[in-house]
């Protein structure tokens, strides 16, 4: 039997992790995320969870201490947040790059200065390229999925991979999670066995000096693998779904099948933004959302083929690119450059440093996309 | 432990791994090569655990390996018995 608890975003991540039988956690508190490591080790304290809890001195000693977890065998987790995640940075490289599928919760918080603890994406889309698969939630549920689906992904393809989800909106809102039995959790992930991992008895350093003659090679090993990881994905969402009966998939569409119109947004406000949609087409507007779950690897083939199908493309970033544009907005247009069908696609810059996102923040920007100016970055809701 | 030699990228492990092949063979960037005193050597294993390149094979007594071994002199500075000694191999021209 199932069931379903009112939990937060954070606890559905500590839950999920605990579910997904992770076996070292090291972590560091730093708000909005320290109730998902507070939770754990609660759960490691009562024996609930069968992990060994690290204690760290800083978010880059967390990641460190999850390599070495990830590197000898162990399913690590860890979870951060905005300057956190930042001081991580060298160690996310470290990570990807020594191939260890470290699974981590990403809370999206601003960055300061000035000090904020509210949501936007800049924090975890500013480590797009680490080699770290990114995944955005938009409920909680989804993190709680995501957390089991993740560790199976980046599991098959040796890398790690950072499921996302909005401060506050979804971190410390309650909501209803449904958590299968845990035999079928269990069957739907195996414990981790890697082809490599540290042994005592034979010893060997990871990661050791690798000249120019083969550098190279090691880091095209690792495009594959995304390549690999989006293919995993979509097979991996699709058992999820057969097992579980919930299904997201790497671009989520929700009311697209006759639109002439698509919005394009990840995190949480794609919740609001289904409600503006049902308003739109209410009013008689052919319009959809695809909701992008999966930022790497990035889901071109489900892009193309929505883009192929609409008019229009809205995209709204709740995150900027200083100096050029938003960034799932570049990314996307990356996608359609060479594509026989290509939309034209306006470019939104919203909700930034928590700034709330509701319905007639969506519905206003589809209105001021029908007089824009393309060629410009079109700001939401700034106080000029 | 037996090398490998690679053709291309699918014959390499995910991850550069010491001591097991060609990708970590840093044997020739040596200038110094550690001179083992046995005995002075207390067997403690010191050597062993500190090697970056884990280059020394520990049985009754370390031996390094030279493919691998870059002379860095970890082992002799963190020898307690100053039992390695580093001897420079560098040529003069």
């Amino acid at each position: 039997m199932s069931t379903v608890k009112v939990i937060t975003g954070n606890h559905a991540a500590s839950f999920g992790a605990r579910d997904s039988r992770a076996e070292v956690i090291a972590a560091y508190p730093i708000t909005p995320q320290t109730q998902i490591v507070e939770l754990l080790s609660e759960f490691c304290a009562d024996g609930t969870l069968k992990a060994k809890f690290i204690k760290v001195e800083s978010e880059h000693s967390a990641m460190a201490a999850c390599i070495g977890a990830s590197a000898a065998g162990a399913r690590a987790y860890t979870a951060t947040s905005a300057h956190g995640l930042a001081l991580m940075h060298e160690m996310l490289h470290w990570a990807a790059n020594g191939r260890h599928p470290v699974v981590m919760a990403n809370v999206n918080r601003a960055m300061g200065p000035p000090w904020s603890i509210w949501t936007d994406q800049n924090d975890s889309l500013a480590q797009r390229d680490t080699g770290w698969l990114q995944f955005y939630c938009e409920s909680n549920q989804e993190v709680y999925d995501t957390t089991m689906i993740a560790f199976k992904v980046c599991e098959q393809v040796l890398l790690p991979g950072m499921l996302v989800l909005d401060a506050f909106i979804l971190s410390h809102t309650y909501e209803p999670v449904e958590m299968p039995d845990q035999e079928l959790i269990d069957e739907f992930l195996p414990p981790f066995d890697p082809p490599y991992k540290m042994d005592l008895k034979d010893p060997h350093a990871f990661g050791a000096l690798t000249t120019p003659e083969w550098y190279m090679e090691l880091r095209y090993l690792i495009q594959e693998a995304h390549e690999k990881a989006l293919v995993k994905v979509r097979e991996v969402e699709k058992e999820f779904g057969e097992t579980f009966g919930r299904h997201y998939g790497p671009l989520e569409l929700y009311r697209c099948d006759d639109a002439e119109e698509v919005i394009l947004i990840a995190g949480s406000t794609a919740s609001t933004t289904k409600d503006a949609v049902d308003i739109m087409r209410k009013e008689g507007r052919k319009i959809g959302l695809a909701r992008i779950k999966l930022f790497r690897p990035f889901p071109n083939k489900e892009i193309r083929d929505i883009a192929s199908r609409v008019n229009k493309m809205i995209v709204i970033d709740r995150n900027i690119s200083f100096g050029n544009q938003g960034i799932f907005f570049n990314e996307i247009k990356a996608s359609l450059y060479q594509t026989k069908h290509t939309p034209p696609v306006y470019g939104f810059v919203a909700g930034l440093g928590g700034r709330d996102m509701k319905i007639d923040d969506i519905t206003g920007i589809v209105k001021q996309a029908e007089t824009c100016n393309i060629e410009e970055i079109l700001w939401w809701g700034v106080k000029l | 432990m037996s090398e490998v030699k690679f053709r291309g990228a699918h014959d390499l492990p995910p991850c550069s791994i010491s001591v097991t092949h060609e990708l970590t063979k840093t044997g020739n960037w040596r200038n110094a090569k550690p001179v083992f005193h046995k005995e002075r050597c207390i067997q403690c294993g010191i050597c062993w655990k500190v090697c970056p390149n884990a280059c020394i094979k520990l049985g009754e007594y370390p031996e390094w390996d030279m493919d691998y071994c870059k002379g860095c002199a970890v082992c002799a500075e963190e020898c307690p018995k100053d039992a390695i000694e580093m001897e420079d191999e560098r040529v003069m021209i």
